[in-house]
């Protein structure tokens, strides 16, 4: 690695990738589901017939992985219009960004429970 | 006053030495001149720019709120059906709402995806086929959810 990079290799170029990773795979997710929804115009059974898939345990654990992609690209999102747009924000892009992992690992250990509550009840019974 | 041909001094500096003007004046760079057309390039990438902002700030709303009322209240995905949206189409304010997100959503996703296609990319056919099938996804996708918001029909069978 080139010495001197202020930048490659470190927060700001991690944050960045997973930024781009986590926006093109949701694009990905509403592009199927916009898909699946136009099933409403085909027939009841037919749309509750693929959202029933959307009720098994592995595709709540998906659901889960959506959560989180989507919950750090809306975080971290609001951190780069910060750093663009307030005047302080290119100094503090670091405290932000520890500040987006920590919310996000708080919301994510409060999604459990609501999002994979139901598959965990199906697996292990009760 | 008037500078000699030899004179680093141009016409676009103007008149250069003079009681009120000691020094020479330098034009700033780039400064727009009589000369120079009135749009040199256009603003479409700062339009973008300023589009994923935008949007964005928008789409936490919309996108975070979907996402907590279709997975985490009332029982979560679990209440999903037929009938459950029917129930939600009823009102236009969530019509609304989930127009207002399908285009903002495909919109900022596509731009965000041309993007990204222009940095990895290389050979021009390789650029010109991928964003050829982006915006043939992106036109069909933004069509057929916007069709499906309206024209939904609770009684179809
Ligand atoms: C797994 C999580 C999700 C579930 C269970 C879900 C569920 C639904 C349901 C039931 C509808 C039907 C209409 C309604 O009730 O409002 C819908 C529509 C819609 N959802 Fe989602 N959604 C999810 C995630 C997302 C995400 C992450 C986005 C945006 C990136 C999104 C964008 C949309 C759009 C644009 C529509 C309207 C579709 C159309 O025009 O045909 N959804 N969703
Ligand atoms: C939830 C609220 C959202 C916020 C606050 C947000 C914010 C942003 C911002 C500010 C950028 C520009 C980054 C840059 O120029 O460096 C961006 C890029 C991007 N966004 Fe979003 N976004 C949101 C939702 C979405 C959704 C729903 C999708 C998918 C449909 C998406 C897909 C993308 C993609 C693919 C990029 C390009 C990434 C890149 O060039 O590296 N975003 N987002």
């Amino acid at each position: 690695m080139p010495a001197g990079t202020l930048y490659r290799g470190r927060e700001g170029m991690w944050s960045w990738v997973a930024h781009r990773v986590t926006g093109v795979l949701i694009f990905f997710f509403l592009f199927v589901h916009v898909l699946d929804t136009a099933l409403v115009r085909v027939s009841p059974e037919a749309y509750d017939e693929v959202v029933a898939t959307y009720k098994t345990p592995i595709v709540a654990l998906l659901e889960y992985g959506l959560v989180a992609a989507i919950l750090f690209h809306a975080l971290n999102g609001l951190r780069v219009i910060a750093v663009d747009f307030w005047s302080k924000g290119p100094r503090y892009q670091k405290q932000m960004l520890w500040t987006v992992v920590g919310i996000w690992v708080v919301l994510m250990a409060g999604s459990l429970y609501p999002v994979l509550g139901h598959a965990a009840r199906e697996l292990f019974g009760s | 006053m008037s500078a000699d041909t030899t004179s680093a001094i141009g016409p676009v500096e103007g008149t250069a030495y003079d009681v009120d003007n000691p020094a020479p004046y330098i034009e700033a760079p780039r400064k727009r001149t009589g000369r120079t057309p009135r749009a040199t390039r256009g603003n479409f990438e700062m339009a973008a720019w300023l589009f994923m902002r935008l949007s964005g700030v928008v789409l936490v709303v919309l996108v975070l709120g979907h996402l907590l009322i279709q997975l985490f209240l009332d029982g979560g995905v679990s209440k999903i059906g037929f009938a459950f949206v029917a129930g939600r189409w009823a009102s236009p304010f969530w019509q609304v709402w989930d127009l207002l997100m399908l285009w903002l959503a495909m919109l900022h996703g596509a731009n965000g995806l041309r993007t990204v296609i222009n940095d990895y990319a290389e050979r021009p056919n390789t650029r010109l086929w991928l964003k050829g099938l982006l915006y043939t996804a992106t036109v069909f996708t933004i069509l057929l959810g916007t069709l499906v918001i309206f024209t939904f029909d609770p009684n179809i069978r």
